[in-house]
C-alpha cells in the first residue's frame, strides 16, 4: 500500500450464542435439520404470538461483557428494527438500540510481536433471521425459517484497526474467546461466527475518517484478509483517479476475489427503531454481575502465562497448549497424571500428537488417545523404560488400539535394554566384527563413532539405551 | 332463558331443569334468526355442542365451574385453534389458527361453551364496527345506527342475546364505548392483567382483554376465568387473582368518588349531562361522596394515543405480508409486487391510514418530535390518574359524548371519529381498569357511565358498578327484535 494512505477498519462480528432454544421462544437451535422444522409459531411471526426472553442468552452476552473487560449496562431494552424480507418473519428484528447490554471494552491483539489494544464499542443482542435460498428453485426462493430467532451476540469493534492483519489477529483473538468462553462454537461453515467489515482510508495524519464501505459474505479468515486488502486498494484507486467513495454494501466473491456493489441499494434503510413494547427491560444486578463474574473460566491471556510460570514453557509451546481451552485442559491431566516434568509432556503433545490431530483432522477432545493413556507414554520415556524413538513406535500403537502404553511396550517388546551387561557383549561383537573401522576411530575420525553407534542401535532393534551405549562404547573405544 | 344470569344458568344446569346442549341450541337459534345484525362472522355450532356434551357430562359429574356449560362467544380476534379467526380483516379471511390464545385455553378449561367467533372493526381499529371487512354490525336498539368498536359484534350479541357473556378487547375504549352504545356492561382490566398471547396484536402497549355481559356480576365471573399471569406474554403481571365476585354486595359508604372537571364541560351534550347527573345522584344516595378533581393533561390524550397507538400498530401489521400465511394477491410479479398488492389488497382503508401514521411518527427525523414526545405526554397522563386515584378511589366520567351515530355518518370524517373516543382513551394510556354500565337512554338509544379504578381494583370497580344495578334496571333492559 502507497505509504501516504492510511486504512481504517472496523469489523462487526455476529456470533450465535450457543444456547438449547431460540432468543425469543422454546424452538431448538440445532444446526442442519430439515427445513422449517425447528420454527415455532414464535419462531413463525404468527398472529397473536409474543416474545419470551431466553435468560441463558443474557449470561452468555454478560459472561462475554466480563471477558473483555467492559461495562455491563445494568438497564438495558430490546428495540424493534423494522424493514421487509421474506426470511424476517414478523417484518421487523428484535435487536437492541439505544440501551445494549454490553458497553465499552477491549480486546489486546499480538500483530508481528507487537502488542496492540482494539476497543470494542458494544455488543448487544438480537435475534436472527431465517435463511434464503436462491437456487434448486425454479427462479422462485425458498425460505428456511429454523434459523429465524437463533440469538445473535453482535459484537461492533472500535475502527481501530489499520490493516487487513490487525483485522484477522482481532477475528481471530475474537474466534477463540468466544470458544473459550463457551458461549459460541465458532463455527463459520455454519454460520456461527460470521464477520462484515467496515473499510475507509484517509490520507495519514488526517483527523477525520474516510467514508466507509461495509463488506459483508466473509466467513473465512482468509477472506477477511483478501477481502479488506483488495477493498483498500480499490478505494486508494478510486480517490487517486479523481472518485470518491461511496458509502453503501459491497459483497466479497472468494472465486473472483473482488468486492461488489449490492444491487439495489441505493436508499440507506431506515430501520425506525422503536423500544419492543412487548418486552422487559433487562437488569443486570450486581449479584448477577459476581455469580459470573466467579464462574468465569481461566482466559487465554491468564491461562498463557500461568502455563509460561507454572509449567516453565517457552511463549511458543505456551501458545500453542493455551490456544484450545480442550488442549490446555489435556496438557495439564498429561502432566498431573503422569508426574513428569511439563517440558517433555508439552515436547510431545505439540509434536507427536498435534501432527497426528492435524493428518487426521481431529480435534483434541476427539483423540484417539485419551490424556491417561498418553501420560502412560510420557511417563515410560521419561523414566527411560523406552527412548524417544522407540517412543513414537508405541505412539503409533496407542492411536490404534485401546492398549495401555505399558501393555504395548510389554506386548511389542519395546523394553529399553539397559542392562549394561548386554549392552556390553553386543559392543564387543560389533567392536570385533569392525575392527578396521575401531582404527579408524581410534586414529582420530571421530565421525566412527556415530557409525559403532548406529550399528549397536541396529543390532539392538533401537531398544538400546542410547546414554549407556555411548558410555560403554566411550570406554570401549578408548 | 336468554334472560337468566350467569349464576341463575349455572344452578339450572346442576339442577338438571335444562342442559347445555339445550341452551346451547336455544342461543344457535337465536343467532340464526337475527343473522342481520351481523354480530358473528363465524359460528362454530358442531363444536359448541360437541362441548356443551363434554360440559353436560361434566356437570354430571360435579366437577363443574360457574362456567361450565355457558354458552359465549369470542371477539374475532383472540385465536381459536382450527377455526377461523379473521380479526374482521380480508387479510385473514382464510387464516385458520394453528393454536388457542391463552384466555380461549382458560375458558376452555373452566368448561365454556364456544358459540363462534364475532365481528370486530378491522385489526382493532375504529369506533363503530363499520370498518370490518365482513360489513358494519347493526346496532340491536336501532338497526340504522352504529354497534360501536371495535368490539361491535360483542356488544351486540351480548345486547341481542345471541350470547350469555363474550369476550371483547380494548386498546382506546373498544370494550367500553360498544357496551355504552349497546346498553350492555362491560370492563376492561389493568394492563397485564390478562394474557396478551394470541390476541392478536394491535398496540401492544395499549391493548387488553375483557369481558362484556348483562351485568357487573357477569362480568366479574367471566374476567375470574379470564385473569391471570402467563408466561407467554412478557407484559402479563404476576400479580394473584382476587375472588371478583364475593365483595360485590360491599355497601359504597364511605366511597370516594372523583369527577374530572376536564370531562364535565359546558360542551356535555345536555341530555348525556343529565342522565349522567341521575346517576351520581344514585352514588350519592349509595352513601358515596362525590369530590371535584383535575386532570389537567388529559387534553393531550387524543393525540397521544394516535401517535402511539399508529406507530406500534405499523409494526405489529408488517408481519401480513402474503408470504407465510393469510392473503396473497395472484400472480406476484417479483418481490416488491409481491408485498405491495397482497397488503394493498387485503387491508382497508382505516388500517392503511394507521400503518402509514404510525410509519411516518416513527420515521427519521420524527421519532423524537413524535413518537418520543407522545412517551413523554403519556407519561405526564398516568401522573394526572396517579395523583386524582389518591384522592379518590374511583373515577366516574361519560364514556361517549352522544348515543350511537348512525351507519356510514362518521365514516368520512375519521378525525371526528376518533375526537369520539376522548373519554376512553386516557384510560389505556395510562393502564387503569375501567368498566362502562348502561345509565339510561337518549332517543331510544342506550348510554353509558364510565368507572375508573386504581391498578389491579378490579373487584372495587365490580362492586362499585353492581351497587348501581342493584338499585337501578337500565342493565336489564332488552332491545325488541
Amino acid at each position: 500500500m502507497n505509504t501516504q494512505w492510511e486504512a481504517v477498519i472496523g469489523l462487526e462480528i455476529h456470533t450465535q450464542l450457543a444456547t438449547k432454544s431460540k432468543i425469543f421462544s422454546g424452538a431448538s437451535t440445532t444446526y442442519g435439520a430439515e427445513p422449517n422444522t425447528q420454527a415455532c409459531v414464535i419462531s413463525l411471526g404468527m398472529p397473536g404470538v409474543l416474545p419470551v426472553l431466553n435468560e441463558d442468552a443474557v449470561h452468555k452476552a454478560v459472561i462475554f461483557g466480563m471477558a473483555i473487560n467492559a461495562e455491563i449496562a445494568p438497564y438495558s431494552i430490546f428495540a424493534r428494527k423494522n424493514y421487509f424480507y421474506p426470511d424476517l418473519p414478523k417484518g421487523y428484528q428484535i435487536s437492541q438500540y439505544e440501551l445494549p447490554i454490553v458497553g465499552k471494552g477491549f480486546l489486546d491483539i499480538d500483530v508481528d510481536g507487537e502488542t496492540k489494544r482494539v476497543g470494542v464499542t458494544r455488543a448487544h443482542l438480537e435475534e436472527d433471521a431465517g435463511k434464503s435460498l436462491h437456487e434448486n428453485f425454479h427462479g422462485l426462493s425458498g425460505i428456511d425459517l429454523n434459523r429465524a430467532g437463533t440469538p445473535l451476540l453482535e459484537i461492533v469493534s472500535d475502527p481501530d484497526m489499520r490493516s487487513a492483519k490487525e483485522a484477522v489477529a482481532y477475528m481471530r483473538k475474537l474466534h477463540e474467546l468466544v470458544r473459550y468462553l463457551e458461549i459460541c462454537d465458532g463455527n463459520m461453515q455454519e454460520g456461527s461466527f460470521r464477520c462484515d467489515a467496515n473499510v475507509s482510508v484517509r490520507p495519514k495524519g488526517q483527523a477525520e475518517f474516510g467514508t466507509r464501505a461495509e463488506i459483508k459474505n466473509i466467513n473465512s479468515f482468509k477472506f477477511v484478509e483478501k477481502a479488506i486488502n483488495h477493498e483498500i486498494e480499490r478505494q486508494i484507486e478510486l480517490i487517486e483517479n479523481g472518485g470518491k467513495v461511496v458509502q453503501e454494501t459491497r459483497l466479497y466473491d472468494s472465486v473472483k476475489d473482488e468486492t461488489r456493489s449490492m444491487r439495489s441499494k441505493e436508499e440507506a434503510n431506515d430501520y425506525r427503531y422503536f423500544p419492543d413494547p412487548d418486552l422487559l427491560p433487562v437488569f443486570i444486578s450486581d449479584e448477577l454481575k459476581a455469580q459470573v463474574k466467579a464462574l468465569l473460566p481461566e482466559l487465554p491471556e491468564e491461562k498463557k502465562l500461568r502455563f509460561k510460570t507454572d509449567y516453565q514453557l517457552n511463549d511458543e509451546s505456551a501458545t500453542i497448549l493455551t490456544s484450545s481451552r480442550d488442549l490446555a485442559n489435556y496438557f495439564e491431566e498429561v502432566v498431573n497424571l503422569s508426574h513428569c516434568e511439563s517440558t517433555i509432556c508439552a515436547n510431545w503433545i505439540t509434536g507427536e500428537l498435534s501432527a497426528a490431530l492435524n493428518r487426521a483432522d481431529l480435534d483434541i477432545s476427539d483423540s484417539p488417545i485419551d490424556a491417561t493413556r498418553f501420560a502412560g507414554l510420557v511417563a515410560r520415556i521419561a523414566d527411560d523404560t523406552i527412548s524417544g524413538k522407540i517412543g513414537k513406535q508405541v505412539f503409533e500403537f496407542l492411536w490404534n488400539s485401546t492398549d495401555s502404553a505399558d501393555d504395548i511396550i510389554e506386548k511389542q517388546g519395546l523394553k529399553q535394554i539397559t542392562d549394561t551387561g548386554a549392552i556390553e557383549a553386543i559392543i564387543d561383537t560389533i567392536l570385533a566384527a569392525n575392527e578396521k573401522q575401531a582404527q579408524q576411530y581410534r586414529d582420530g575420525n571421530e565421525k566412527m563413532f556415530g557409525f559403532f553407534v548406529g550399528q549397536v542401535m541396529k543390532a539392538m532393534q533401537g531398544k538400546g539405551n542410547p546414554a549407556e551405549i555411548n558410555k560403554i562404547l566411550k570406554v570401549k573405544l578408548s | 332463558m336468554q334472560n337468566k344470569t350467569i349464576t341463575q344458568l349455572a344452578e339450572g344446569l346442576r339442577a338438571k331443569a335444562f342442559t347445555s346442549v339445550e341452551l346451547t341450541q336455544h342461543f344457535l337459534n337465536r343467532i340464526s334468526q337475527h343473522a342481520d345484525l351481523n354480530a358473528y362472522i363465524t359460528v362454530t355450532a358442531d363444536q359448541a355442542l360437541q362441548a356443551a356434551q363434554l360440559a353436560d357430562v361434566r356437570i354430571a359429574s360435579g366437577n363443574a365451574e360457574l362456567l361450565t356449560g355457558i354458552p359465549m362467544a369470542h371477539k374475532d380476534i383472540f385465536c381459536t385453534r382450527d377455526v377461523k379467526t379473521t380479526c374482521g380483516s380480508k387479510m385473514l379471511d382464510n387464516f385458520i389458527a394453528p393454536y388457542n390464545a391463552t384466555v380461549v385455553e382458560k375458558l376452555n378449561a373452566a368448561g365454556a361453551v364456544n358459540l363462534g367467533k364475532l365481528n370486530m372493526d378491522e385489526f382493532a381499529m375504529g369506533s363503530s364496527n363499520e370498518t370490518s371487512f365482513y360489513g358494519a354490525v347493526k346496532n340491536p336498539w336501532n338497526k340504522n345506527a352504529v354497534a360501536g368498536g371495535s368490539s361491535g359484534g360483542s356488544a351486540a350479541a351480548v345486547a341481542a342475546q345471541l350470547a350469555v357473556c363474550v369476550t371483547g378487547t380494548d386498546t382506546g375504549g373498544s370494550i367500553r364505548q360498544p357496551a355504552a352504545f349497546c346498553g350492555v356492561s362491560g370492563i376492561k382490566p389493568t394492563y397485564g392483567r390478562v394474557s396478551r398471547f394470541g390476541m392478536i396484536a394491535y398496540a401492544s402497549s395499549l391493548d387488553q382483554g375483557g369481558s362484556m355481559a348483562r351485568s357487573a356480576q357477569d362480568c366479574a365471573i367471566l374476567l375470574q376465568s379470564m385473569a391471570g399471569f402467563d408466561a407467554k406474554d412478557s407484559t402479563s403481571v404476576d400479580v394473584p387473582v382476587p375472588d371478583y365476585c364475593v365483595d360485590l354486595d360491599k355497601p359504597l359508604a364511605g366511597l370516594k368518588i372523583g369527577l374530572p372537571q376536564e370531562f364535565f364541560t359546558a360542551d356535555l351534550n345536555a341530555d348525556m349531562a343529565k342522565t349522567l347527573d341521575a346517576a351520581i345522584e344514585e352514588y350519592k344516595k349509595l352513601g358515596a361522596d362525590i369530590k371535584e378533581i383535575s386532570m389537567p393533561n388529559l387534553k393531550y390524550a387524543i393525540p397521544a394515543y394516535y401517535v402511539i397507538a399508529s406507530a406500534e400498530c405499523s409494526s405489529n401489521l408488517s408481519r401480513y405480508d402474503g408470504v407465510r400465511f393469510g392473503y396473497r394477491c395472484e400472480n406476484p410479479a417479483d418481490l416488491n409486487d409481491l408485498y405491495t398488492r397482497s397488503r394493498g389488497e387485503a387491508f382497508g382503508k382505516e388500517v392503511k391510514r394507521r400503518i402509514l401514521m404510525g410509519t411516518y411518527a416513527l420515521s427519521a427525523g420524527y421519532y423524537d418530535a413524535y413518537y418520543l414526545k407522545a412517551q413523554q405526554v403519556r407519561r405526564l397522563i398516568s401522573e394526572d390518574f396517579k395523583q386524582a386515584l389518591n384522592e379518590v378511589d374511583v373515577i366516574f366520567s361519560p364514556v361517549t359524548p352522544t348515543p350511537a351515530f348512525n351507519i356510514g355518518e362518521k365514516l368520512a370524517n375519521p378525525i371526528e371519529m376518533y375526537l369520539a373516543d376522548i373519554y376512553t382513551i386516557a384510560i389505556n394510556l395510562a393502564g387503569l381498569p375501567a368498566m362502562s354500565i348502561p345509565a339510561g337512554f337518549i332517543g331510544g338509544l342506550p348510554v353509558g357511565l364510565q368507572l375508573i379504578g386504581n391498578y389491579f381494583d378490579e373487584a372495587r370497580l365490580l362492586n362499585v358498578a353492581h351497587a348501581y344495578q342493584q338499585v337501578t334496571n337500565w342493565h336489564t333492559q332488552t332491545p325488541s327484535l
